[in-house]
């Protein structure tokens, strides 16, 4: 079930769009922002009040890559895998988070704290290699700056 | 009209269509997945690619998606260029990456239209050699089964799901490489139209469930034309046979009726004919308390004969699931003045109501493409997804009517689909729907109004006043039904082509007749209007053209002593009138004899059983609600002494010793020509189907594809010689792979096959133009067919409001499309969608008897004191409460409204 404070945000949101179904993707959001990510109950409460059905939902969540569909960890990390940080170096920032945290791309590391996960393009190409930690961006990655950076969230 | 020239040949096309549409029509291969005749163009996939040129000079030329391309003046195309074939080989190439190629085991195999795509392009050798991704399947219900490793994304499904049919359980998950078809959790699909799916994908993805408990190659099938029994729609079916077991039923396209869909009910509700309960051969009860025993053909006939003498002793009891030819028979056999249609006599004294006011007219009965046609409806009294499905099917049609027209002025063809829609958004045409409780059709209409019966006709009385004043008035109607009658009659006054539903579930004589003003208002008004009547059964029509009177006539006679044997036509008839009354027919009659094919409460009573042919056993002929009369072929020769109903019939007379006018019937024709010597409104019988004695250059129309395996194998293990085929004298079909192979005459046509079109797909090639009459004109002959200058007086038996009284419910009957029809009821993918009888209740009343859903309320339905589990339905007015109809642990739910009372069961 919805909380009253997630309720009122959603709703809140709904007021912005001529249709209600358009506010699909912002609720999921406060859902995810409240509680980590979207489970399957977290689906059925945004259907209910977009006056959906849970497919139709499902459907809009599972397109996105930031709607996370399975449980992550405090933080986040996103490292961008596309041309330019490839050609910088990404190949070394995956490296050093698997060596770092011990988890493959995709994983959540077994003390609950990082999830990591590859994004395509961060928008910051002149700085590659870039990765996110939660809403915070990191940019001209080396091993020194992520082991420091990785710290700073630990 | 716009000339074109394709691949430097001359055509004529309709200009503004698009060329995909056009180049099928031509009969031209062009290779197209994501569109689909009924559900339009999004220009997705990219296969259907042709190489477009300025003019002919032009040698470059350019590529263009032909289902996104309308057809203009002077267009040049080709089809056969090497660009445009690399092009679409490339594409399929793409699409086939994650493909497993397990077509051996694959269900869609040999009907696929991926396949026939994929060797139409000539994508012979696999590049692709990375690992392919691999998903889960869902368990998705009785009826559909789910490989998502097959699928190519072509969005067919959700587009047919969500889009046409309003399924909210189906959707397209995840992105790229990764999208997948399924629901949002395991569980049976919603939609009472998901079994489309099977045809709608054009490969293995959703394959038919219940066809996969007895597998069988499309090739191996014996198949036949034939028309669904399980609701007065009259859908056109292809049944498909295999060792003496109805294994599926596919849609046949209808031009008029069913189009390209099924119900789920039509679809998978087949199964009865293969059940256990089946009666196989002749049976006989020696001595009144005796046990029936299987007798052989000629014992049952030589005791039947010498006991049926007096002939003006005997009563006949007809059935609206039996054939015309079938109750012609028995009518022939007990004369006309002692048959009597099947049913209850509030039943019969219905349909013939509805029959009449089709009959005289002016409003015309209402095909399902004619309902498609219309802008505006008001639908009075009918639950349709429950009484009619495929009907309910077109009205969410008949919604984007008006709306389309926004697309029209923004010059988007309605084929454009994404377009259309897009410009649509939840813009719906004026539907209203009024009915007892809320329906599943409801998300559609403009408004809804849920009331008790009488003023469901009430509203309808005062919708017709509304629209022609000389219309009788409603007195004291409620000052809100007033505002709405207003607000209906406006929007149908407005309307292009409105359109009236009603019919006969409710019971109530009064909401057929105020449709029927409304109906007759808005013609006098000049637009005309179209008016479609929901009729219980497959030959509802049919057996109200032959019998007056229902059963409670029949007891009457009994009871009298006018007669003391009865000859029971398919039917049970403890399903047609309270116990008591039939308990008390049977008993008082010194003998029953019934013909039918399934065993059932009335066959447990008979002295005498004789096996009837189901619909797939037998050849005759239906009259649909809309009052085409339909032909339907026999699919397989049955084992045992099962045969047509009008055979046993007229073997009876003959035993008898009063056989003389029926000593000729050898063949169905001979049964349609005295048909149509006693009843000149049914000559049309003989035009509904070419004769026995059609041939094509000679030969007959074989029901077996040219490919069918295992002929001379078959029945090794009882013979080693090879069988002579059964001969047919009924129909022009034989029960061979011998025949004319090319295209049959569209009652005829066996199954849609064409060469390099093995999957359903193969249809365009049988149709004078994509999406329109079959070759040679649809099949049936419309037998009703009202002038449309006729002026008839208004109905003006207007009833009194219903007022709720204390402690009484008015009980209204409720439809359910899983359960209530009593033979695809006996099919177990059927019955694993019937919900439970309960007893439907208001808020109000629950409140007041103090019950919650699921407790359990002890009620008198129709003399038999019940205990049922209440049901809390919101949308019920007060003082109403709903029955389920027919449901095998509630079967004599009859003569329903009536009012009852209920109290909270004290728990045991």
């Amino acid at each position: 079930m919805l909380s009253p404070e997630e309720r009122a945000e959603i709703e809140a949101e709904i007021h912005h769009y001529p249709r209600k179904e358009a506010a699909c993707i912002e609720a999921m959001k406060v859902v995810q922002k409240h509680r980590g990510w979207v489970s399957d109950e977290g689906i059925r409460d945004v259907a209910e009040i977009m006056g959906m059905t849970p497919a139709e939902v499902d459907g809009i969540a599972t397109f996105y890559n930031l709607i996370f569909r399975k449980p992550v960890g405090k933080h986040v990390v996103m490292a961008c895998d596309s041309v330019s940080c490839w050609v910088m170096g990404y190949e070394n920032v995956r490296e050093c988070l698997r060596k770092k945290l011990g988890v493959e791309m995709g994983q959540t590391t077994p003390d609950g704290k990082f999830t990591v996960l590859p994004i395509a393009c961060l928008g910051d190409c002149d700085h590659a290699p870039a990765m996110m930690v939660g809403e915070d961006l990191h940019h001209d990655l080396t091993a020194e700056k992520i082991d420091e950076v990785l710290k700073r969230y630990s | 009209m716009a000339k074109l020239l394709i691949d430097g040949k001359q055509y004529e096309a309709e200009a503004g269509q698009n060329l995909l549409h056009v180049c099928l029509s031509l009969g031209l291969n062009l290779p197209y997945f994501c569109w689909h005749p009924a559900l339009g163009s999004v220009g997705a996939c990219r296969q259907c690619a042709v190489k477009q040129y300025r003019d002919e000079n032009d040698k470059q030329g350019r590529l263009v998606m032909s289902c996104m391309t309308p057809v203009t003046e002077g267009m040049v195309i080709t089809l056969e260029d090497p660009d445009s074939k690399e092009f679409r080989a490339t594409i399929i190439e793409s699409l086939m990456t994650n493909h497993p190629h397990d077509c051996p085991i694959c269900d869609e195999g040999g009907e696929c239209h991926l396949q026939d795509m994929t060797v139409m392009t000539g994508h012979n050798y696999r590049g692709y050699r990375f690992k392919k991704r691999t998903f889960n399947n869902q368990y998705l219900g009785p009826f559909i089964n789910h490989e998502m490793n097959r699928c190519i994304t072509c969005y067919r499904c959700v587009r047919f799901y969500h889009d046409y049919a309003g399924g909210g359980d189906l959707a397209a998950f995840a992105s790229k490489n990764h999208v997948y078809f399924g629901r949002h959790e395991d569980g049976a699909l919603e939609s009472e139209f998901s079994g489309n799916l099977v045809e709608v994908c054009p490969t293995g993805v959703f394959t038919d469930k219940t066809l996969k408990e007895h597998y069988t190659r499309k090739w191996d099938l014996q198949t036949a034309p034939s028309v669904c029994v399980h609701c007065a729609q009259g859908c056109n079916t292809i049944p498909g046979e295999r060792y003496g077991e109805i294994r599926r039923i596919l849609n046949r396209y209808h031009g008029e009726v069913n189009g390209y869909f099924l119900c789920d009910r039509g679809r998978f509700g087949y199964s009865f004919v293969n059940a256990a309960t089946r009666i196989r051969e002749p049976r006989l009860r020696r001595a009144k308390e005796g046990a029936l025993e299987s007798v052989t053909k000629q014992a049952l006939l030589a005791e039947l004969g010498a006991a049926f003498k007096d002939r003006e002793k005997v009563i006949g009891i007809g059935s609206p699931r039996a054939s015309l030819e079938g109750n012609f028979a028995l009518k022939t056999l007990v004369g006309d003045s002692r048959f009597f249609a099947g049913v209850a006599d509030k039943e019969a004294k219905l349909v013939s109501l509805a029959l009449e006011i089709l009959q005289d007219g002016p409003a015309r009965s209402a095909s399902l493409k004619d309902v498609e046609r219309c802008d505006a409806v008001l639908v009075l009294g009918e639950d349709l997804t429950n009484t009619s499905p495929r009907l309910a099917l077109s009205l969410r049609q008949l919604v984007r009517n008006a709306p389309l027209g926004l697309a029209a002025k923004a010059g988007i063809p309605d084929w454009h689909d994404l377009a259309a829609r897009e410009i649509i958004q939840d813009e719906k045409g004026p539907c209203f729907i009024a009915t007892a409780a809320a329906t599943r059709l409801d998300d559609i209409a403009a408004e809804t109004y849920h009331a008790a019966p009488e003023d469901l006709a009430r509203l309808g009385f005062a919708v017709a006043h509304a629209l022609d004043p000389e219309a009788p008035r409603v007195a004291d109607l409620s000052p809100d039904a007033a505002a709405l009658a207003a607000r209906i009659a406006e929007a149908l006054r407005s309307a292009k082509r409105p359109l009236v539903v009603s019919g006969t579930s409710l019971g109530s004589e009064a909401v057929l007749e105020a449709a029927a003003n409304v109906a007759w208002a808005l013609s006098k008004e000049g637009q005309g209007a179209d008016l479609s009547l929901v009729v219980p059964e497959c030959n509802s029509l049919g057996l109200a053209l032959l019998a007056e009177g229902g059963i409670g006539r029949a007891l009457e006679a009994v009871k009298k002593g006018e007669a003391d044997t009865l000859v029971i036509l398919e039917n049970d008839l403890y399903r047609r009138a309270p116990k008591k009354a039939v308990d008390e027919l049977l008993d008082t009659a010194k003998r029953v004899i019934v013909v039918d094919h399934t065993e059932h409460a009335t066959t447990a009573k008979a002295a005498a059983l004789l096996p009837a042919g189901t619909f797939a056993e037998s050849d005759g002929t239906l009259v649909s609600n809309e009052g085409r009369m339909q032909r339907f072929f026999q699919v397989f020769v049955p084992k045992g002494e099962i045969q047509e109903s009008w055979r046993w019939l007229r073997e009876l007379m003959l035993a008898a010793g009063f056989g003389e006018r029926v000593a000729g019937w050898n063949s169905l024709t001979d049964v349609h020509h005295a048909m149509l010597e006693a009843q000149a409104d049914l000559a049309a019988v003989t035009a509904a189907a070419p004769d026995p004695s059609f041939r094509v250059t000679g030969l007959k129309i074989p029901r077996q594809p040219h490919r069918y395996s295992g002929r001379t194998a078959m029945n090794a293990h009882i013979n080693i010689h090879e069988q002579k085929p059964p001969e047919d004298p009924d129909s022009p079909l034989t029960f061979s792979m011998e025949g004319f192979l090319g295209r049959a005459p569209s009652p005829l046509v066996t199954r849609f096959w064409a060469p390099g079109w093995n999957s359903v797909q193969a249809l365009t090639r049988f149709q004078e133009e994509v999406a329109g009459p079959l070759r040679g004109g649809d099949p049936g002959v419309r037998l009703i067919e009202p002038a449309p200058d006729a002026r008839k007086s208004y109905h003006s038996h207007i009833p009194a409001a219903h007022q709720p009284s204390d402690g009484e419910l008015l009980l209204v009957p409720l439809h359910q499309i899983f359960g209530s029809e009593a033979l695809s009821a006996l099919s177990p993918a059927i019955e694993q969608r019937t919900a439970k009888a309960a007893l439907a209740l208001s808020a109000e009343d629950s409140k007041r008897l103090a019950v919650a859903d699921g407790d359990e309320v002890e009620v008198t339905i129709c003399g038999l004191p019940r205990r049922l589990p209440a049901r809390v339905v919101a949308s019920l007015p007060k003082g109403v409460a709903g029955a389920p109809v027919g449901l095998p642990d509630l079967p004599s739910v009859v003569s329903l409204p009536e009012r009852v009372r209920a109290n909270k069961a004290v728990v045991r």
